[in-house]
């Protein structure tokens, strides 16, 4: 815990050090806040609801993990960092933990950010909280997930653009399975649904906390951290990193 | 305090450390030498954790590489051949970071980081950004986050690379210091630098080790009594020349001043060596046994290498 607390602190300072973070949330909020705001303005304000923001949030959560994520690992073996990080001692599983949780950290902190909206809501209506708050639970999770594919996106490869392009690959294939799964006949497309990104966040709008969903969230999350560690592992049989 | 027994690694098709065997004992500073390709970074690589051999083992201290990494790699520093540099890091935050990953708490990490920015000359550039430094003083905050947590051992790769003469005799001098109760192998191709400070030399080549002994000892072997210094006042062309008409003699070298002969161990051309002296009319003013310097063993080993041991 020690070891994966002092990566963690050390990623959150690099965030706060660089302009990447700072661009991501920037961008992050002023697309939610436009959709946030026309969605209202199309309803002629009687409606006070997130849809707007949620609505378009999935996937815009999903882009910016991808950004977010490409230089933790990919720049260390750019720089020859991963060699000093791969022989101090730290387990693998360690330094993967640790870089998820300084993502994370900063990600909950970009999407903390847009809590104005529902303020606004509650100051000038009278909204629903009960689905504002499982909403939230499910972009966190869908955050979660996004930021683990793009941690193992970016241990696979020693090139950030590399990295952004496979976890961005691996992100839109399993959010977009929802819609192929639309087409697909029977048992395969049940499995296809539950396999997408995208199917399980609509509960969690309507304000239903499903555990199917939860698990499914966290599985993605799980696998693909373990592959990360898998594929740091991996690299230390080959040539280095 | 390191000991390898029968380390291989191959890449694919390419054997790129052959069956390697060496043990490096506390207060020793051992010098790992050889050509570009020969193997040291790949081996360098496998003692401290960051590759896993192919076939053999590694011990550091107590511990067994390949069961007990995490306790191996809490004795060791190291300075890897590409410079470790976080370019978004002060000095002070990258030896912070990496003394709290050695296991540090921040008490001593203070104490310790000021105490090494003193030894490694970095007083000056203690919160400046790591990206903004030249490569010497890269090469130093490199060597700075090795010996942060007051490691047993040593390991530096190339630890004189890319800095100027006056850093390198700082570095000599430190590395020197810093042997004298812990274990320290370092790698070069640079040879002064190893008979200066090491005690010991490992050379390898190809993946093998050619030779592993006492610098002065490596020296009176490859000499075994074969090879003479003269001192000879005449014109070295033909001085050269008539020496090599010499049966007894192997081969002749000339490096001015001096001409080297070199001879099978039990002949003795002394006497022929001064008749033809006499005869052509040159004086020779001495004749002496001469033993190889480091870069001519070098030479000779990695040359040949495998035909000697």
């Amino acid at each position: 815990m020690r070891n994966i607390g002092i990566i963690a602190a050390k990623e959150i300072r690099s965030y706060l050090n660089a302009p990447m973070a700072y661009v991501v949330t920037a961008i992050f909020l002023a697309l939610s806040g436009t959709f946030f705001a026309a969605y209202l303005a199309g309803t002629n304000y009687s409606d006070t609801s997130l849809t707007g923001f949620l609505d378009a949030a999935g996937l815009l959560i999903l882009l910016f993990a991808a950004v977010l994520t490409m230089r933790l690992i990919a720049e260390e073996k750019k720089l020859g960092t991963f060699e000093f990080l791969l022989t101090a001692p730290v387990r693998d599983a360690e330094i993967v933990l640790g870089k998820f949780a300084g993502s994370i950290a900063v990600l909950t902190a970009m999407i903390a950010l847009t809590l104005y909206f529902p303020l606004l809501l509650i100051v000038f209506g009278d909204p629903d909280l009960g689905p504002i708050a499982t909403s939230y639970i499910g972009l966190l999770l869908i955050g979660g997930a996004s930021l683990a594919v793009g941690i193992f996106a970016s241990s696979i490869t020693s090139n950030q653009i590399v990295a952004a392009v496979v976890a961005g690959g691996i992100l839109f294939g399993l959010w977009f399975l929802g819609i192929a799964a639309q087409f697909a006949a029977g048992g395969l497309g049940d499995v296809l649904s539950y396999l997408s990104l995208a199917d399980h966040f609509p509960d969690f709008v309507r304000g239903i906390i499903d555990t199917r969903a939860i698990v499914y969230y966290l599985s993605v999350t799980a696998l693909f951290l373990f592959l990360a560690v898998r594929s740091i592992e991996t690299g230390r049989w080959g040539q280095g990193q | 305090m390191i000991r390898v027994r029968n380390l291989s690694k191959s890449y694919r098709e390419r054997l790129a450390v052959d069956d390697i065997s060496f043990a490096v004992g506390k207060g020793e500073i051992v010098g790992f030498l050889g050509p570009n390709g020969a193997g040291k970074t790949t081996t360098m690589r496998m003692l401290t954790g960051y590759l896993v051999p192919s076939r053999g083992d590694v011990w550091i201290g107590e511990h067994n590489m390949a069961t007990e990494s995490l306790a191996g790699r809490r004795l060791v520093g190291y300075l890897p051949e590409k410079v470790p540099i976080y370019t978004d890091m002060t000095t002070r935050s990258y030896l912070t970071y990496a003394a709290r990953l050695r296991g540090l708490d921040r008490k001593r990490t203070k104490g310790r980081i000021d105490d090494v920015v003193v030894t490694c000359g970095l007083a000056d550039h203690i919160d400046v950004i790591l990206g903004k430094l030249s490569k010497g003083y890269r090469q130093r905050v490199g060597l700075a986050q090795a010996m942060v947590h007051d490691p047993q051992v040593l390991i530096l790769d190339e630890p004189t690379a890319g800095i100027d003469p006056i850093q390198v005799a700082q570095t000599k001098a430190l590395i020197t210091e810093l042997g004298k109760d812990r274990t320290i192998l370092l790698s070069t191709h640079i040879l002064p630098d190893v008979s200066a400070i090491c005690d010991r030399v490992i050379i390898i080549n190809k993946g093998r080790i050619v030779a592993q002994d006492r610098i002065d000892n490596l020296s009176a072997t490859m000499n075994s009594g074969k090879r003479l210094r003269l001192t000879i006042e005449g014109p070295a062309e033909a001085v050269s020349e008539a020496l090599r008409r010499i049966d007894l003699l192997v081969s002749v070298t000339f490096q001015k001043p001096h001409h080297y002969v070199d001879y099978s161990f039990d002949q003795e051309p002394q006497a022929a060596i001064t008749r033809v002296m006499v005869e052509r009319g040159w004086t020779l003013l001495a004749m002496e046994p001469a033993g190889m310097d480091l870069e001519a063993i070098f030479l000779k080993l990695t040359d040949d290498a495998g035909s000697i041991h």
